[in-house]
């Protein structure tokens, strides 16, 4: 099996997916992120990112009921995956790693 | 409330481009926002929605531009086609009977395109066809104003349209007309049939010279003989610049050999080609009619020039006649204002028939008939496959039933279905096309043809392939139709019902198989009984034992009357007679006769035959009133005639014996009178369906061209013939002894009624052939059906006669319907076939009736076979089987 590997943003878009637990949505997610990196984000690359993490096996969808501010249409609900989890851990942990081996560098 | 929905068109684009298991998410999300934004900023909210929509315009969204359903077409048809395969063998018997039923349809289907296809390319071996013509004499009746025509023609026709039209014309050529000659070599002689023309005709008829060139015909004293003759006549020596003699007269020289011409040309009959000049020098009676205008005794073919059109031509030599007539004799001919006219080569075979100045109807309407009767014959096959089908869809029903519930539309159903019919058509191609390799030599022998499956030919393949999907619609359509427009879930709970109605279509259809059956039962019997009821016809003399002979050679003339005494001292003949025509034909006509109380309008044409004073002994006819040529009034020669009834009738004469006829000339002077001495009863000369033409005998010797020789009757034609010959070659030894039987010759008369008798005969057969087969297949699948019923009636107490009646009535009941519609349809058109026979028979009533009784017996026979075996089975097999 192929190994996937993570763009950021889609990283930052499963981690948000991770983070809302069971809520996480299109709508939901893009709010989330907004607030989080404080600058507009495109629905359109939200869409893109859950696509693709969703097609690597990273995270799983379900339909939800439907609502009436969506014009009728249901939410899809994203939820991540075992493998998403894993996927996380090991990226978390490439990073905090190296970020150790960081010498103590003082820029005062 | 309606300002918060995001915009329309913006949702339309996203809805057209966008993949359908993505789309209600994203609409979803974008609605969600929009509507969230459309509180504070309605405006900025749309702009934003539309700009977002488009964002999303990119591949990862995009609809897949095949469809996104996408079967697999090729594997699906081989499913398609392997489960017709299992059904097919599933149900052998059915099977048979479709298939079986389809091959004879296409067999006929194929036997008469063929037929049709042969008859529309007679004359096209010539690369010039379309160039070709016969120039034509024509006339306007007068009173009537219908115009008449005929391929006999004046001599200085032609000198005048090599002369004076030599720019619409590439060859006009003169000729006499195809007969009978001896051809010899050294002690050999051939009969072959020739024709004496203008050197031209090589290249007119783009002749493919073996030996010699088109120029080959030029010489007075040559020949051309087709490869077949100068093989007969020379083996395998070089025929060129060896002598032969024509007709024991002229001595020429072989100058060319062509490749024999194919059957289906109109010249195909001639064996060789002599020069118009050589005929010319030997009929000396021709040398003095360059400039007559009044005998029509010769025939004109012409090529026009590249780029000429039949009808520039024609109007342009349309007034030849006014033109170069003389004054004195043209006023008296004015009136039937007379023309010359082409007749083009490719309507030579077709439209034998000259309707208002133009060649129409003949064979071209027993083409478009066939044409027709070949398409029903197919049709009836058609139904057969119909008809099985539908009535047997319970079994399919199921199938239908889950191909549905698992998701297949309705087309591909249909698409299904007509892939099994298309299976089984093509099945039944193939077989046919057997069947016709198989039974072409027997069928070339009915038509008298030269037909082969054209297997070489492209343009067949395609016909064929055409041929196979046509016939698969036409067999498949409805089935298809009705097979895929089953409810899922009324089949799938077996709760499949019929309407009263159901089998409607299926009864009609059988009742259209019938109707086409008796129609053709009926045509055939008339057709058959117009050809009895001319054969039966009195035709005032005695055709047996008859035997004409030939006089090709000058000596027979001269030594007519040693030749008949030294027959008749044989003591196997009878009596000998000459005449100038055969007894089954008429070939000399002359107008211009006056008579006492002649009605001045009447034309006056008679019937002419010059005969010595035995004729009427050797041809047995019966004189009505006055008497018969004798030698023994020296004046029979100079002024007696005889006439036959119609002459008298035609005359308006009370006493014709001892009345006067005078023979006037062109100009309308009296020529010589006549005194008619004796009236005898008509002789059918011509066609058996014709009237008899008014006929004046004359005593003339010298005019004869065919000997007449009666047989003894009680001695055997085998024995007699040797002795006749060895007679007529010690009197005339250079003479080829070439006779016919008179009975047999007038039996050829025949020959066309016999063909389509033949032919709408072996039809009608098929016709009911393929009717029974259908109906036998239903009345099978309706005992099958009703076996349990059966089984319940005859543990009551029901009796096999009851139980047959009750499966036979059905089907009787559609015979007798259809019996109903065809008898006034065939009658309407066999009367009008009837019409162009003047002789002709009534239909007789009797007719209708045997076809309508022997309908309903061949159904009975056909029906009883299942009903029977259903009824006689024992209802304990049938009722214990669940």
């Amino acid at each position: 099996m192929k190994q996937y590997s993570l763009g950021e943003f889609e990283e930052l878009v499963l981690l948000t997916v991770a983070a809302l637990h069971d809520e996480a949505y299109g709508v939901a997610i893009l709010e989330f992120l907004e607030e989080k990196l404080g600058k507009k984000v495109s629905i359109s690359a939200v869409h893109v990112a859950l696509k693709r993490i969703e097609d690597k096996g990273f995270a799983k969808s379900r339909f939800g009921g439907i609502t009436e501010e969506r014009g009728g249409r249901r939410k899809k609900f994203y939820v991540i995956t075992l493998l998403g989890k894993s996927m996380l851990d090991t990226q978390h942990e490439l990073r905090t790693s190296i970020y150790k081996q960081i010498p103590e560098i003082s820029f005062g | 409330m309606k300002k918060d929905l995001p915009p329309d068109r913006a949702l339309k684009f996203l809805r057209w481009f966008c993949r359908e298991d993505y789309l209600e998410e994203i609409e979803g999300d974008l609605t969600e926002i929009f509507k969230k934004q459309h509180e504070s900023a309605p405006r900025t909210a749309k702009w934003r929605f539309a700009w977002s929509v488009i964002r999303y315009f990119r591949p990862e969204f995009l609809k897949p531009f095949k469809k996104n359903y996408q079967p697999d077409y090729v594997s699906m048809y081989k499913s398609y086609l392997k489960i017709g395969w299992r059904n097919l063998l599933k149900n052998k018997g059915y099977s048979l009977i479709s298939i079986g039923g389809l091959t004879l349809g296409l067999t006929v289907a194929m036997f008469i395109g063929l037929w049709i296809y042969d008859e529309f390319s007679f004359n096209k071996y010539h690369k010039n066809y379309k160039d070709i013509a016969q120039v034509w004499s024509c006339s306007i009746d007068p009173e009537t104003s219908i115009i008449s025509g005929g391929r006999s023609i004046q001599y200085p026709v032609s000198t005048n349209l090599k002369n004076n039209y030599p720019q619409y014309f590439k060859h006009v050529l003169l000729s006499w007309w195809v007969g009978d000659n001896t051809l010899s070599s050294a002690d050999k002689k051939f009969k072959r049939r020739g024709e004496f023309i203008e050197g031209g005709v090589l290249e007119m008829l783009s002749l493919k010279m073996l030996k010699g060139s088109y120029e080959s015909l030029n010489d007075p004293y040559s020949v051309v003989l087709s490869k077949s003759t100068a093989e007969t006549i020379f083996g395998h020596d070089d025929p060129i610049n060896k002598s032969i003699s024509i007709d024991n007269r002229m001595v020429v020289v072989v100058t060319g050999v062509y490749e024999d011409i194919p059957r289906n040309n109109h010249f195909s009959e001639v064996q060789f080609f002599a020069p118009w000049s050589l005929w010319l020098s030997f009929n000396n009676w021709a040398q003095g009619k360059e400039a007559d205008w009044y005998n029509q005794a010769f025939s004109i073919y012409a090529q026009l020039q590249p780029g000429i059109t039949m009808e520039a031509a024609n109007a342009v030599i349309k007034d030849l006649y006014q033109k170069n007539v003389p004054d004195d004799y043209y006023r008296t001919i004015e009136k039937y204002k007379p023309f010359v006219q082409l007749i083009p080569m490719n309507t030579w075979h077709l439209y034998s028939e000259f309707e208002n100045g133009k060649p129409s109807g003949g064979r071209i309407t027993y083409v478009w008939l066939f044409g027709i009767v070949g398409v029903f014959v197919l049709l009836l096959a058609c139904i057969n496959f119909i008809n099985l089908s539908t009535a047997r869809s319970e079994n399919r029903a199921r199938e239908v039933g889950i191909r549905k519930a698992t998701g297949s539309g309705k087309s591909q159903l249909i698409s299904q279905f007509l892939s099994e019919s298309f299976l089984v058509v093509t099945f039944a191609f193939i077989m046919s096309m057997a069947l016709v390799a198989l039974l072409s030599n027997w069928f070339n022998e009915l038509v008298d043809k030269d037909i082969v499956l054209p297997i070489g030919n492209p343009v067949f393949w395609i016909v064929a392939i055409l041929c196979i999907v046509v016939t698969s619609f036409m067999a498949g359509i409805y089935p298809a139709f009705y097979l895929s427009s089953f409810h899922p879930d009324k089949v799938l709970k077996g709760v499949l019902r019929y309407g009263r109605f159901a089998a409607l279509p299926r009864k009609v259809l059988v009742v259209v198989q019938f109707t086409v059956s008796v129609v053709l039962i009926i045509g055939t019997l008339i057709v058959y009984q117009q050809i009895q009821y001319g054969r039966n016809r009195s035709i005032g003399y005695d055709r047996s034992t008859l035997i004409t002979v030939d006089m090709n050679d000058p000596d027979y003339k001269y030594k007519l009357g040693a030749l008949r005494s030294e027959l008749v001292r044989t003591g196997v003949v009878s009596e000998v007679a000459a005449s100038s025509t055969r007894l089954t034909h008429v070939n000399n006509t002359k107008n211009g006769w006056e008579w006492q109380g002649k009605d001045p309008s009447l034309d006056a044409e008679f019937a002419i035959c010059n005969i010595t004073h035995c004729f009427g002994k050797v041809v047995g006819w019966e004189l009505l009133a006055g008497r018969d040529f004798s030698n023994e009034f020296s004046g029979d020669s100079l002024y007696s005639i005889i006439i036959n009834e119609s002459a008298v009738k035609y005359m308006g004469l009370k006493n014709p014996v001892g009345q006067q006829l005078t023979d006037l000339d062109e100009f309308g002077h009296r020529n010589w009178t006549f005194i008619i001495i004796g009236v005898v009863k008509d002789m059918v000369m011509e066609s058996p369906y014709d009237l008899v033409k008014p006929t004046l005998y004359f005593f003339n010797a010298n005019a004869s061209r065919w000997l007449l020789i009666k047989i003894d009757p009680a001695i055997n034609a085998n024995v007699a013939l040797p002795k006749i010959e060895a007679v007529v070659s010690k009197v005339i030894p250079s003479a080829f002894f070439d006779y016919t039987f008179a009975d047999e010759e007038y039996a050829q008369k025949f020959s066309q009624e016999e063909l389509i008798g033949n032919l709408s005969g072996i039809f009608a057969l098929l016709a009911v052939l393929i009717s029974c087969l259908g109906l036998f297949g239903l009345a099978s699948y309706v005992a099958a059906q009703r076996t349990k019923e059966i089984g319940i009636r005859k543990v009551m107490g029901a009796s096999v006669f009851s139980l047959w009646r009750m499966l036979s009535k059905d089907f009787v009941v559609l015979v007798i319907i259809s019996c109903f519609i065809a008898v006034p349809i065939a009658y309407y058109f066999m009367n009008s076939w009837l019409q162009k026979y003047q002789y002709r028979t009534e239909i007789p009533w009797w007719i209708n009736l045997v076809t309508g009784t022997g309908a309903v017996v061949i159904t009975l026979l056909t029906v009883s076979f299942q009903a029977i075996r259903a009824a006689i089975m024992n209802p304990v097999n049938s009722l214990k089987s669940e």
